[in-house]
This record gives structure tokens, C-alpha cells and sequence, in this order.
């Protein structure tokens, strides 16, 4: 194995592995947030069990989104170095940019969250989880605006052999990244809303603390039923933009070959890279896909033929990945849909309740799936158009790469593991009966001295 | 020209906090298996740093994003050159993180044994590396014309790399020691304070044996020589590293733990004032070295940074300030007893 490709599955481990924990993240701090304002405005005891209850499941979550955060600043540096002094200057500044405004406020009101339920006032506390929540989804937006910018490159001029920054504004505000914004973090809240449903679902099943998952249930069900269908719209939009701007993309997920006008939409295809064409072709709606994405039956979609053969992404995995996303979508919607009707009769849904503890897993799925697509989908560059990924690497030896690829998986293997582990028998183990309060909590302090 | 310089300065304050801040987590979770006797004195020690650890180390990740931002060359060849050096640090920090978190969530001595010792891995490796780094970076590495290190780990390992790691766990512990006389009360405290007592004379020996070693083993004194005022910056460090012992003696411990910060932010400005304007001084050539003029970002990216930056980090420095002042008290029994504690 050469360093291009130690370095691809390095940065896709720790990439992939951190974003199974950052999505969780961005919605619950959102949720939880919204739990504490309730019990702030209404008073009821339940809304802070719940804020007390999934903000634990969210700290365990965090601890290991935040640690495998650190490696992706300082990995561009490390694996791709060519890269990062190709575009640093307009790439650098965003990522900068993202710690400055977004990580500092997520980080340290994080801290006071956690150690502030005495020291702070009851609204005070609610504010900083809201502050929390901003912080990482505002991270989440110079993030997305770095990698639209990977996408579909803008506001730059190249001189001295680097591209260099010309219109800041062009690359914060360009459609790609506005798009890929409210898909991404719509995607993160539908997780997190499948995650808090499941886990209620679980709960009500073996009939116990009822009250507490039903509220639960509900929160998560209405915040799952606006944004599964969010992402959806977004992700059609997203279909758009990247028709205009990345059709080798567009064919790939589509594993379209030759160029058609009434281009169709295929439900099941088996791609034959070789021979560039599909061994299989079943289900096949004429026009599907010039409508979606150019709002036009009849318009002409560029196919796979139409590139050369190293300017084409991996059409299998592409179009595979971008079928499974899409075919989860349209479960997430169903499922929210039932479940709204279900809403006011949750324990007699016992099949559906049983659906949705198992439903857990398939936002994760989904979303690393969307990030096949729009990585893998953008190769072979780096910077689509402007950089192929085999130039970007760093110039360094394969023995180092091979050791802290085998290095961080043994890691986030071990660290994944009790995370999940831990996030796991938390969630089952279920809220405290009741908050102790501070006179009990005193006795109970000079116990244990 | 100006523009660059100011970022050159804005670089190396950027990591000068983060040594201030980080450093003293550093610094507790290096003294953890020394000062950590009983299962409340590890709870007191991590709850210490607890509510302000993860803010802390935002200042590192604002630092590699800085770099990258400003200095787009130099966030290139250094990391890669470093790498195997950076790898072993971001382990180190990765494992640190998740320790404090996970340690409290399984009732079972085992689980919490792995976890004390990956919290004082997390910690140790960092101050020692982050020293030793440094200390390179001061001297100079064999950086050839293309960017790439003639050299490996090892070349990092030299005399003067391995005396800056160490000066640095002594700067952390001490500053770490500091901060737990602060936040803590009785034997825990008493224990600190006679910890720092006993770094102090070490800590005083380190420095002076670093900068006399900076003279022959550097070029750092060329600036401090040009411009003898610039020697006020090692008389702030000598004069913080004084307050430490005389504010130690008083038992004024935040008034010490001030005086180890000034040292701190003084070590780092007396390497980042002598390196000027290089930022990655190759020893090889001259003419290979980074420096804030010849690996710099565009001045468009340098003024919209310097905007964000004027406007933004202010506000970081306020609301942190704040969270200080919330959580410079004494942690109480009670306070570990929170089911969110660590």
C-alpha cells in the first residue's frame, strides 16, 4: 500500500468515526436545550429529569465527538500537506474561522453547563444550553462551508501557484454551502430524534417510568417528523446543486453512462465499470431524474461517457450508498408519519415501538452513506476541478502513515466501544426516580466523608 | 509586511495561552498518581479542572487552525514533518479527553484504573512533546529546500529538545500544583503546596539552564541583542518565576498561580520574540527557513482573520474569564456528588 492510500482510509476512519458522534451532538444539544427552557417556563419537575437524563447521554456522546475532533485539525497538515499549502489560505482561514466563533463558546459553556446546576440561576442555566447548542451548530456551519468549498470551489484566483482568496463572501453564502448546511444538520437532528425516540421506545416497552419516556417520545417524534422532511427537500435541492456543479458526481450516483435527455431514474442498478455501462438495469421511470434535478423532463443530463476514464468517481460504492440514503430517508418520513398518528396511543403501539428501538442504528447508517457520497462522489479531486487528491498527500513515509493508521484504529476502535458501551447502559438504566435535593445531597456528602 | 508580523505575534500568543490554560490540566494530570492517595483526592484533582479542561484546549485547536490560516506553509511542513511527534500528542490528548468522562460511569476499581492511567498519559506525554517540539522549533530543524525533515523522531530527541520537554512538565506541574492549592481545601491542598515548594528550585534550575543553553544551542538572542529591550520579556518570566516562590510562602496561591502564568506566557514569547520573523528556521539554509513573510496567506485572508479575530476573541477572553471566576472556588463534597460530575 502506497501513502495516497493509507492516507484516503486514514482520514475516511477518523472522519467517519467522528462523525458518528458529532450528528448525535448537534441535535441533542439542541433537544436537551429545549427540555431545560420547557422546565424553566413550566415548571414541571419531569422536563429537568429529562434534561438531566439525555444531557448525561449527551456529555458521554460529546467527550468522544470533541477528542476525535482534535485529529481533524491538524490532520490536513499532517496526511496533506500539499494540499493544505495549496488552499490554505481560503480553506486554513475557515477552519480557523470555526474555532474562534463556533468551538470556543461550545466548549467552555459545555463546562459550565455541567458544573453550574448550583452556581447559576435556573434561566441562566438554560441560556448556557443554548449557548452550547449554538456553538456546535455554528461550528457545523464553517465546517460545511470549508467542505462546499472542497466541492465546488469559488471567490479565488490562483497566483504564485496557490489558490488564494478573493471574495470571502462568495464562499460563505454560495448555495452549495447553504444546501449542504441545512441537509447535513437536518440529517444530525433526524439522528438524534431517532436516538431519543428508541431509547423511549425501549423504556415503554418494559412499561416503566412512562410519564418520562412519553414526554420523551414526543419531543423527539415532532422534532423528527419536521426534519426528516427537511432533509429530504434539502436533499433534493442538494440534487440540484450538484447537477449544475458536479455532474460526475450527479452520474455517479445515478450510474448513468451516456448522456440522455428524459433522463430516467433507475431503482436498481448493477453498475459494470469495465464495460462502462449497467449489467443490470431494473425499474426504470423515463424523465425521474431530469425533472428532479433540472425541473425539466426532457432536459439532457450528462453521462459517465462524457468524462475521461480518471476524471470519473467509483460509480459501485457511489450509487449504492446514495440508493441507501435515500431509500432511509423515505423510512425516517414514514416512520414520523406513523408515528404522529400513534402519538396519543404509544403503548398500544407495541410492533411500532419495537420498530423504532431497532429503527436506532439506520440514521447512523444514512448518514455515513451521505458521506460516501458527497466524498467518494468528488473524486478523483481534492478540490473538485482544481486539485486531484493523488497530488494533495503529504511527502512522507509509508512506515508512518501505515503506523498511525493501525494506530488510530486500535484507538477509536477501544474508544468507540466504551462510548457506545457506556452511552448504552446509561440509556437503559433509565432516569433517577427524582433529583435529590440539596439537603439530601448534603447528608449524603458527609456520608461518603 | 505589518500585517504578517502581527499575525507572526497573534501565532504565538495564541499558543502561549494555551500552555497557560491547558497547562495546569497538564500539570494535575501529570502529579495525578503522586498527589491522587484516595479515590476522593482523584475525584477533588479532576473536578478541579473540570468545569474549565475542554475551553481550555480550544486554544490548541484555534492555534493549528490560526497556523493554517495565516500561515498555510508552515501548518503544511511543519506537521508533516513532525508527524510522528504530532500523532503521539493528539493520541495522547485523545485518550486524556475521554478519561475524564468515562472514568466515573462504572462503579468498578478496574475500570477506573485504566482510566487514572490513560489520564496521566494524557497529560504527561503532551507537556513533555509539546517542550520538546518547541525547544526544535527554537533551534531549528534540517529542513531542506522541498519542506521535508532530513531527520526522523530521533532528531527530534537532541539535548536542547529533550531540556525543553522537561522544562515544560516543570512549568505544568508547578502551574497545575497552583491551581489545585486554589480549588481544594485541607491534606489535598497541604500536599499541593508542598509539591509546588519542591518544583519550585527545580523549576528555577530548568530555566536557567534552558536559557543559558539557548545561547549556544539557538539563534534566539540575535533579536534580544538588535533590540536590548526586547530583554524585558525573559525579565517577566524570571520575575513571575520569583512571584511564584514569594506568593507560595504567603500560602497567596492565586496570586502564585498568576505568577506561574506570567512565567508561562513568558517562556513562550522568549522563543517567539527570538525567533522573529521565523517561524520554522531551517538549519541547513537560510534561505529554506518559513518566516511570517515568505509562508504567509494572502493579506486579503490575513485581514478578513485579523476582523474575526478582533472582534471574536475578545469575547472568547470575557466569557472565559467569567467561567474562571465561576469555578475558582473551593470543590466541595457535594459538588462530586452531582450526577454530571466527572
Amino acid at each position: 500500500m502506497d501513502v495516497l492510500l493509507l492516507s484516503r482510509l486514514q482520514f475516511a476512519a477518523t472522519t467517519m468515526f467522528h462523525f458518528l458522534f458529532v450528528p448525535l451532538t448537534l441535535g441533542l444539544s439542541v433537544l436537551v436545550a429545549w427540555m431545560e427552557t420547557r422546565y424553566v417556563r413550566t415548571g414541571d419537575e419531569t422536563y429537568l429529569r429529562m434534561t438531566k437524563f439525555w444531557g448525561k447521554l449527551f456529555l458521554i456522546n460529546f467527550a468522544v465527538g470533541v477528542v476525535t475532533g482534535i485529529t481533524l485539525e491538524f490532520q490536513f497538515g499532517t496526511n496533506w500537506s500539499r494540499y493544505s499549502a495549496y488552499v490554505g489560505d481560503i480553506f486554513g482561514s475557515l477552519l480557523a474561522i470555526e474555532a474562534t466563533i463556533a468551538f470556543f463558546l461550545e466548549s467552555t459553556f459545555i463546562g459550565v453547563w455541567v458544573f453550574g446546576w448550583k452556581k447559576l440561576s435556573k434561566k441562566a442555566h438554560a441560556r448556557v444550553a443554548w449557548l452550547v447548542a449554538l456553538g456546535s451548530n455554528f461550528s457545523a456551519v464553517w465546517i460545511l462551508v470549508a467542505n462546499a468549498w472542497m466541492q465546488n470551489p469559488v471567490g479565488f484566483t490562483m497566483r504564485d501557484g496557490r489558490a488564494e482568496l478573493v471574495d470571502f463572501a462568495q464562499v460563505v453564502f454560495q448555495k452549495f454551502a447553504i444546501v449542504k448546511f441545512i441537509h447535513t444538520v437536518s440529517a444530525a437532528y433526524v439522528l438524534a430524534a431517532f436516538v431519543v425516540m428508541g431509547v423511549s421506545a425501549y423504556h415503554l416497552l418494559k412499561k416503566q417510568h412512562i410519564e418520562f419516556f412519553t414526554k420523551s417520545f414526543r419531543t423527539g417524534l415532532g422534532f423528527g417528523l419536521i426534519f426528516s422532511l427537511v432533509v429530504f427537500i434539502l436533499g433534493d435541492l442538494n440534487g440540484v446543486v450538484v447537477a449544475e456543479k458536479q455532474p460526475t458526481k450527479l452520474a455517479a450516483m445515478e450510474s448513468l453512462w451516456e448522456t440522455t435527455t428524459r433522463a430516467p431514474v433507475v431503482l436498481f442498478t448493477w453498475p459494470d465499470p469495465e464495460n462502462e455501462r449497467n449489467a443490470i438495469e431494473i425499474g426504470t421511470i423515463p424523465g425521474l431524474l431530469s425533472f428532479l434535478v433540472k425541473h425539466d423532463v426532457n432536459a439532457e443530463i450528462p453521462g459517465l461517457k462524457d468524462f475521461p476514464k480518471e476524471d470519473r468517481p467509483p460509480v459501485l460504492i457511489v450509487s449504492y450508498a446514495f440508493k441507501g440514503m435515500v431509500g432511509l430517508g423515505v423510512m425516517f418520513i414514514l416512520l414520523t408519519g406513523i408515528g404522529w398518528f400513534r402519538r396519543n396511543k404509544l403503548l398500544d403501539s407495541q410492533l411500532f415501538l419495537k420498530i423504532m428501538v431497532l429503527a436506532i442504528p439506520l440514521p447512523y447508517l444514512a448518514i455515513q452513506l451521505g458521506w460516501l457520497v458527497t466524498e467518494l462522489g468528488r473524486q478523483p479531486w481534492i478540490v473538485y476541478g482544481l486539485m486531484r487528491t493523488s497530488e494533495a498527500v503529504s511527502p512522507i513515509a509509508t512506515i508512518q502513515v501505515f503506523t498511525t493508521l493501525f494506530g488510530f484504529i486500535l484507538l477509536y476502535g477501544l474508544l468507540g466501544a466504551s462510548g457506545f458501551y457506556l452511552i448504552v447502559k446509561n440509556a437503559k438504566k433509565g432516569p433517577k426516580e427524582e433529583e435529590r435535593g440539596d439537603t439530601t445531597d448534603i447528608a449524603a456528602a458527609e456520608a461518603v466523608a | 509586511m505589518v500585517l504578517q508580523s502581527i499575525w507572526f505575534f497573534l501565532w504565538g500568543l495564541l499558543w502561549a495561552v494555551f500552555f497557560m490554560t491547558d497547562g495546569f490540566d497538564f500539570g494535575i494530570g501529570t502529579l495525578y498518581p503522586i498527589l491522587g492517595k484516595t479515590e476522593e483526592d482523584k475525584r477533588m484533582m479532576i473536578n478541579a479542572k473540570g468545569p474549565l479542561w475542554d475551553g481550555n484546549q480550544v486554544w490548541l485547536i484555534t492555534a493549528g487552525g490560526v497556523t493554517f490560516a495565516a500561515f498555510p506553509l508552515v501548518y503544511s511542513v511543519m506537521f508533516s514533518s513532525l508527524y510522528t511527534a504530532l500523532m503521539l500528542i493528539l493520541f495522547a490528548l485523545i485518550i486524556r479527553g475521554v478519561s475524564f468522562e468515562f472514568r466515573g460511569k462504572i462503579d468498578d476499581p478496574r475500570w477506573r484504573k485504566i482510566w487514572d492511567t490513560t489520564i496521566f498519559l494524557g497529560s504527561f506525554l503532551p507537556a513533555l512533546l509539546f517542550g520538546v517540539a518547541f525547544a526544535n522549533i527554537f533551534q531549528g530543524l534540517p529542513i531542506d529546500r522541498n519542506g521535508l525533515l532530513q531527520g526522523n523522531l530521533l532528531t527530534l530527541l537532541n539535548p536542547y529538545g529533550l531540556l525543553g520537554g522537561v522544562l515544560f512538565v516543570a512549568l505544568f506541574t508547578m502551574h497545575g500544583a497552583l491551581w489545585l492549592c486554589i480549588r481544594t481545601e485541607g491534606s489535598l491542598q497541604a500536599r499541593a503546596a508542598a509539591t509546588a515548594r519542591k518544583i519550585w528550585p527545580v523549576e528555577l534550575g530548568l530555566a536557567v539552564v534552558f536559557l543559558v543553553a539557548s545561547w549556544f544551542a539557538t539563534s534566539l538572542y540575535g533579536n534580544y541583542l538588535a533590540y536590548p529591550a526586547l530583554f524585558l520579556v525573559i525579565l517577566a518570566a524570571v520575575a513571575g518565576l520569583l512571584g511564584i516562590r514569594i506568593f507560595l510562602a504567603k500560602e497567596a496561591y492565586v496570586k502564585a498561580w498568576f505568577s506561574s502564568a506570567a512565567t508561562i506566557v513568558g517562556a513562550t514569547f522568549f522563543g517567539v520574540v527570538g525567533l522573529f520573523p521565523n517561524l520554522f528556521p531551517s538549519t541547513l539554509r537560510d534561505t529554506y527557513s518559513l518566516t511570517a513573510f515568505n509562508a504567509s496567506s494572502s493579506p486579503l485572508t490575513l485581514k478578513i482573520m485579523l476582523i474575526v479575530v478582533l472582534l471574536f476573541l475578545p469575547a472568547v477572553i470575557a466569557y472565559q474569564i467569567w467561567a474562571y471566576t465561576k469555578f475558582s472556588d473551593k470543590v466541595t463534597l457535594t459538588d462530586l456528588l452531582d450526577d454530571h460530575a466527572y
